[in-house]
């Protein structure tokens, strides 16, 4: 039986430029995008954190007091000693790229997309890295901060073909 | 039937022009809800599924982002509305993590209470669903009978069946009265009778055994892979529940099992989901006599929970803390930071990552759908089993397309 602390230590003793932080008993490591992968096989082969709960993201932009734009959430649990561990990967415009989680999980294949669909991040490695929510001809990523809740005008702007020209 | 290897190799399918593509959904009778499969087939035998999703996309997410703790919780109701009470529980035990609300005894009690009656409903329509898909009317008849009963106690409860909004930060809307008490004791009372009567319809009946054993078969490996959690992780041997592993609530004063198969097939499912039943039943009849007295919301010092209406025009403290909470310039005390906290809900871990900033909204509000991430494992599932399975397998993962596409 280890506890996250044995953990997150280990893991910042193997891996540089980890920063832990804790909040209400939640353990948050956050990782270079560059070493993303290898923290997460790391702790999946290791620390057994075999289940991959989920993966989202914050667009910071109107955030107090933050200095990146995205940032991603790997939320990944130890489902034999119930132990949870947060991933963060902060990108930054241009070019928010990270490495795919895909040959390590099956099921980041539809959460990476859905993050690609509302937020813009790419995948690097995703077989597949579609839109899956919105439209395939949709231009932007409603979730981001910058896009108002009632949308750009996609909706107004549908084709409408009406009775007389069907 | 078990997928062999002469059933699932068909490997280069571009090369293979005579297969035939089937569009199933987004109108179909036997998705439930609006979802497509784009269906690659040889002959029969489905060679390749292709899931085309989002049509009910109605940007929860984004919502979320402008609506305060308390009103978000009416939006949770339409994720999953086939058992929106686990949904409002969720929500707000995700809001109460951020916020850190020690919640009073008596309102653990009430929210395990409905979370528990919306698990056994939720059970009752898969399994009555997929019944009936594929063939067994009256077992969808006699499951809907007593969803209707779960729905008049909700009634009774808070005034809404279907979208009840019953949880609010750091509370309930309303206090459980003696006729939810004596509503709930008859139907733990003849429910189980009916449960007999219903696994006496199933279990053992020919066609419906014959048409889900061995159909879509979920090994422990690709369910933890594919990051499936709740019946359908343990229907595949992963002895997962957040009930027992991370008890939240007051869920460790209870006596219950962990109901888990091994096969993983669709049958499995179903098994695993009639026996929660009973396990929610065993719950509900030790809570339902030992509901501790005592104030369901938390103090009004604490300015987290909203007064009733009678603090509000009798009291002076009851009208300046609603003022705090419902002025856009007051409300919560919340902290520039996030959580995640996740249910047991009956679909599996629905979770919420909440993101405060020290104001009255939240500014992500992200869920977990367990439907969305269930369904991905559906192309695997279904391959090299026939065109009429897709109902048996579709029915055993209890998609819910509002949760999927939120």
């Amino acid at each position: 039986m280890t506890t996250i602390d044995e953990i997150t230590t280990e893991v910042q003793s193997r891996f540089n430029e980890i920063e832990t932080s804790q909040f209400r008993n939640q353990t948050r490591l956050q990782v270079p995008a560059s070493q993303l992968l290898e923290v997460a096989q790391h702790l999946r082969d290791q620390h057994a954190f075999d289940l991959l709960v989920d993966i989202t993201c914050v667009d910071y932009l109107h955030y107090r007091g933050a200095t990146d734009r995205f940032g991603l959430v790997i939320l990944l649990a130890n489902t034999s000693e119930s132990l949870r561990i947060t991933l963060r990967v902060m990108l930054n415009e241009p070019d928010p790229t990270v490495d795919s989680l895909t040959p390590l999980w099956h099921g980041a294949n539809w959460l990476e997309r859905e993050v690609w669909d509302m937020f813009g991040i790419h995948f690097e490695g995703h077989p597949d890295l579609r839109r899956i929510l919105l439209p395939e001809e949709f231009t932007t990523h409603p979730l981001r901060k910058d896009y108002p809740l009632q949308g750009f005008g996609e909706r107004h702007n549908f084709p409408v073909i009406r009775r007389s020209e069907a | 039937m078990p997928i062999t290897e002469t059933t699932t190799s068909p490997t280069a399918t571009d090369q293979q022009e005579y297969l035939w593509t089937l569009n199933f959904g987004p109108q179909h009778p036997a998705t439930h809800t609006t979802l497509r499969l784009i269906l690659e087939l040889d002959g029969e035998r489905v060679v390749k599924a292709t899931p085309d999703i989002g049509y009910l996309h109605s940007g929860f997410e984004k919502i979320g982002e402008h609506l305060d703790y308390n009103q978000y919780v009416t939006v949770t109701d339409r994720m999953n509305y086939i058992s929106p009470m686990a949904n409002n529980v969720a929500w707000h035990h995700a809001v109460e993590n951020l916020l850190e609300i020690e919640l009073t005894p008596r309102c653990q009690y009430i929210r395990v209470l409905v979370a528990e009656l919306a698990r056994i409903s939720d059970h009752l329509l898969c399994t009555g669903a997929m019944g009936l898909d594929v063939g067994a009317f009256t077992f969808f008849l006699y499951a809907f009978y007593q969803r209707e009963r779960i729905y008049d106690i909700f009634e009774t409860l808070c005034g809404a069946r279907f979208t009840n909004s019953y949880t609010r930060t750091g509370g309930l809307s309303q206090d459980i009265t003696p006729l939810v008490i004596d509503k709930t004791r008859d139907f733990l009372k003849t429910f189980p009778r009916t449960l007999d009567d219903m696994e006496r319809l199933l279990n053992r009946n020919r066609i419906f055994v014959d048409r889900t054993q061995g159909v879509g078969v979920l090994s422990r490996e690709d369910a933890m892979s594919y990051s499936a959690t709740g019946p359908i992780a343990r229907a595949s041997g992963i002895t997962r529940d957040l009930r027992k592993d991370e008890p939240y609530l007051c869920y460790e004063d209870f006596d219950f099992q962990v109901c888990c198969a091994r096969t993983g097939d669709s049958f499995a499912r179903y098994l695993v989901r009639m026996a929660e039943i009973r396990e929610s039943l065993k719950i509900l009849n030790q809570l339902i006599e030992n509901i501790p007295a005592g104030p369901i919301n938390v103090g009004g010092d604490e300015r987290t929970a909203l007064p009733t209406k009678e603090q509000v025009y009798q009291t002076i403290e009851g009208t300046i803390t609603h003022f705090e909470l419902i002025m856009s310039n007051r409300g919560f005390t919340v902290p520039c930071d996030e959580t995640y906290a996740a249910i047991e809900s009956p679909n599996g871990e629905l979770g919420f990552y909440v993101v405060g900033d020290e104001s009255n909204v939240a500014y992500r509000a992200r869920c977990r759908p367990p439907s969305f991430i269930h369904f991905s494992l559906f192309p695997d599932l279904i391959r090299g089993h026939t065109l009429s399975d897709i109902v048996a397998v579709l029915g055993s993962l209890n998609i819910i397309a509002a949760e999927l596409d939120r």
